[in-house]
């Protein structure tokens, strides 16, 4: 098939973009699995929907493609232009346009048949008129009107078609706030979606710490929260880690989880098969499909609020098997360094802060799992007095880690 | 359906050809200009033949269109729960008291469906009305192109009096504030709005130097990370909103360059510190050295 730069299938991009974005340093040998040819096409594609963030790098090993982009100079997700390029056919653009100005207003309501004969009057002008038959055309108004497009009515025996009412109007602070809640919240493609209906608007803000990868995961979130709003179970499709595997979850979706440190989302879940909650990393799932209603969704939402106290990240139980396990840990700090006693009120997400006297402050927590607190307790390195974890082994890595970071950086060591 | 050609760059772009052909012939030219501004690198070899070839029946040979109307596009059912589920958002009075309202349109979430957990816990009060008032004022003079003169207080609590070409707005999601980025300041180009306690529009004459640059010096460093307890993917997930660049040069060893702000160096030092032994400073020796000076101090005082 000729290459074309538009797509029918959003999984195959998916990997691809993950992999020039958050790794990029991979040669094309190394996307195994993939054919030459298909490693081509993609890259080629991406590079034309994001243009000047690809870049390339000539290794020993060949060349490397990879992404980078510095969120702090882009007001807008690049990797947004990925959801804007599902082909389609000639007909399809066709009749949208046409049918859309012969509805252009929402008092006009037509029915098939006299939407036909408008459409080929509009079609006779070109030198090979096309003639596109009722059933396709049906096919498309109610599509359209699934999408909230169109609405449809009952005119005596015929079903009648009316453009839906427009309920907004965009407007600047409109736009403004689509620009900023297209970054930040779940979902955002589709404030991106909207952003483009402006025909001149530019951006007044940037982003910190903006994570954007998040953006590949749309579609699966959205199949979420939709499942989550209707109180639903859905059939989960997951990768692991080595993307060579895919399995089949059944559970009950109950909220996502979104982290601002490291990139990553997830989907808290019921496993009924394990009787437990469990995480999913969203960029691991393949596809969530909506099964049944589930009768005790409360009950099991209620009972995942009343852990999240106690979970640090997204872990609901310790790798060591422990049910909550205890951490605490003191700090030092000088008269003029406050502000290490107030990361410690502002950083910690479960647990307390005793302050001890002016310089030394104490956190402890009862948690499911501490390893996922071990990087945060690291960023308060040169200031550490006293540590205490239940999990005694895990303690021992932490001091055997440090002692290992001792010996990395020592004047003459291993450098 | 979420992947859908009705969002895609194709049908915007057409989309913004018949705006102009419904009130004149467009020609080549005037259709690259289009394809430029909404498309990608490549669709140029796509789209004007589509039109032109009459594979696409909407452009005519002379440029003219059987479209009568500027097209437009009501919205669809998903994004108009996108738009229900920020209108609960308290964020959403930044901007406007009514902003998005489908009364019979279920939202897409709930603020109670996501949770952001690791962000920190002293963000913004986006429900105070006087923030909200200082945070429309700053959209306004953005748009308006207007200075402003703002009252801060410092972390003695001294009030330190500014006047500043406000630029753009900052947020970091970490953080969960704004700041405000802006020229002609002697104080600098960064305003936290969580520390104005007064504003008004400056109007008095006010010059400033639109090449002062108001991005802090970028610095960099570069790491090796050592692929163990999968801490590579940890990484470059981590650090991925920067500017980078990663090598490998060993079976499960590999080096990333990063490019931060200055301003953000002991940000840097603590996340770096984060990843344990996983990673190593190896560049530039200043860097290493405030790594090195934390080690030995924790050393002094603990784990020997």
């Amino acid at each position: 098939m000729a290459y074309s730069e538009l797509i029918k299938n959003f999984n195959r991009i998916r990997d691809y973009m993950r992999e020039f974005y958050v790794f990029g340093f991979k040669s094309r040998d190394e996307y195994t699995g993939k054919s030459g040819r298909s490693y081509d096409d993609e890259r080629r594609r991406i590079e034309s929907w994001i243009g000047d963030y690809m870049r390339f790098n000539q290794t020993p090993e060949g060349k490397n493609v990879f992404i980078s982009i510095d969120s702090r100079l882009t007001a807008h997700n690049p990797l947004y232009n990925a959801w804007k390029t599902k082909s389609f056919t000639d007909g399809d653009i066709t009749l949208h346009f046409i049918l859309f100005d012969i509805l252009s207003n929402p008092e006009i309501c037509l029915s098939i048949t006299e939407i036909m004969e408008k459409m080929d009057d509009y079609l006779s002008c070109f030198r090979e008129p096309r003639v596109f038959d009722e059933s396709t055309i049906r096919k498309k108004l109610k599509e359209y009107v699934s999408e909230g497009l169109l609405l449809s009515e009952k005119r005596g025996r015929n079903i009648c078609y009316k453009r839906a009412g427009d309920d907004v109007v965009l407007d600047e602070p409109r736009f403004d706030a689509l620009d900023y809640f297209s970054e930040v919240v779940p979902c955002g493609v589709i404030g991106s979606f909207l952003l483009d209906k402006a025909l001149e608007h530019d951006s007044h803000f940037v982003f910190k710490h903006h994570y954007i990868t998040g953006a590949m995961d749309s579609e699966v979130l959205f199949a979420a929260f939709t499942a989550i709003r209707e109180k639903r179970n859905v059939t989960i499709e997951s990768t692991n880690r080595n993307r060579d595997r895919i399995k089949e979850h059944n559970v009950t979706p109950l909220r996502v989880m979104v982290s601002v440190q490291s990139g990553r989302q997830y989907l808290m879940a019921y496993s009924p098969l394990h009787n437990k909650k469990t995480s999913f990393r969203t960029d691991n799932i393949v596809s969530v499909k909506p099964e049944e209603i589930c009768p005790n969704f409360d009950e099991r939402e209620a009972e995942l609020t009343k852990m999240l106290p106690h979970i640090w990240g997204v872990s609901t139980q310790s790798a060591y098997g422990n049910h909550l396990e205890h951490v605490e840990f003191t700090v030092t700090y000088a008269d003029d360094e406050l502000h290490i006693r107030n990361r410690l009120e502002r950083e910690k997400r479960c647990g307390r802060v005793e302050h001890i006297d002016k310089n030394t402050s104490r956190f402890s927590a009862d948690v499911y799992d501490i390893l996922e607190m071990v990087p945060w307790i690291r960023t308060f390195i040169c200031r550490i007095t006293e540590l205490h974890f239940s999990n005694k082994d895990l303690e021992k890595r932490f001091r055997r880690d440090l002692r290992d970071m001792y010996a990395m950086y020592e004047e003459g060591g291993e450098e | 359906m979420f992947f859908s050609e009705l969002y895609g760059a194709y049908y915007n772009t057409v989309a913004a050809v018949l705006r102009e052909a419904v009130s004149h012939p467009v020609s080549d030219a005037d259709i690259r200009k289009i394809i430029e501004k909404h498309a990608f690198g490549e669709s140029i070899i796509t789209i004007p033949s589509a039109l032109r070839d009459d594979r696409w029946k909407l452009i005519k040979s002379d440029g003219t269109t059987p479209i009568v109307n500027k097209p437009t596009l009501p919205l669809t059912l998903l994004q108009k729960r996108w738009l229900k589920a920020i209108s609960n958002d308290p964020r959403v009075r930044l901007f406007s008291d009514d902003i998005f309202d489908f009364p019979e349109v279920e939202p897409l979430f709930l603020p109670s469906d996501y949770v952001v957990f690791d962000k920190y816990s002293d963000g913004d009060d986006y429900t105070d009305e006087k923030y909200i008032a200082n945070f429309r004022m700053i959209l306004d003079a953005i748009r308006k192109r207007y200075p402003l003169s703002i009252e801060t207080l410092n972390r003695k609590g001294k009030t330190v009096k500014w006047v500043i070409m406000p630029e753009y707005l900052e947020y970091s999601e970490k953080d969960d504030k704004f700041r405000l980025i802006g020229y002609g300041s002697k104080y600098g180009s960064t305003v936290n709005l969580g520390r104005i306690v007064k504003m008004s529009p400056y109007d008095k004459p006010f010059s400033f130097n639109r090449k002062e640059d108001l991005r802090g010096n970028t610095e960099s460093v570069v790491i090796e990370v050592n692929d163990k307890r999968n801490a590579l993917e940890r990484v470059l997930m981590h650090f991925a909103h920067f500017e980078k660049e990663s090598e490998r040069i060993g079976d499960d060893t590999y080096t990333v360059r990063i490019k931060y702000d200055r301003e953000d160096e002991t940000e840097m030092v603590i996340r770096i510190l984060s990843f344990g032994p996983m990673i190593k400073v190896t560049a530039p020796q200043h860097f290493i050295d405030l790594i090195r000076e934390r080690l030995s101090k924790q050393k002094s005082i603990w784990i020997k």
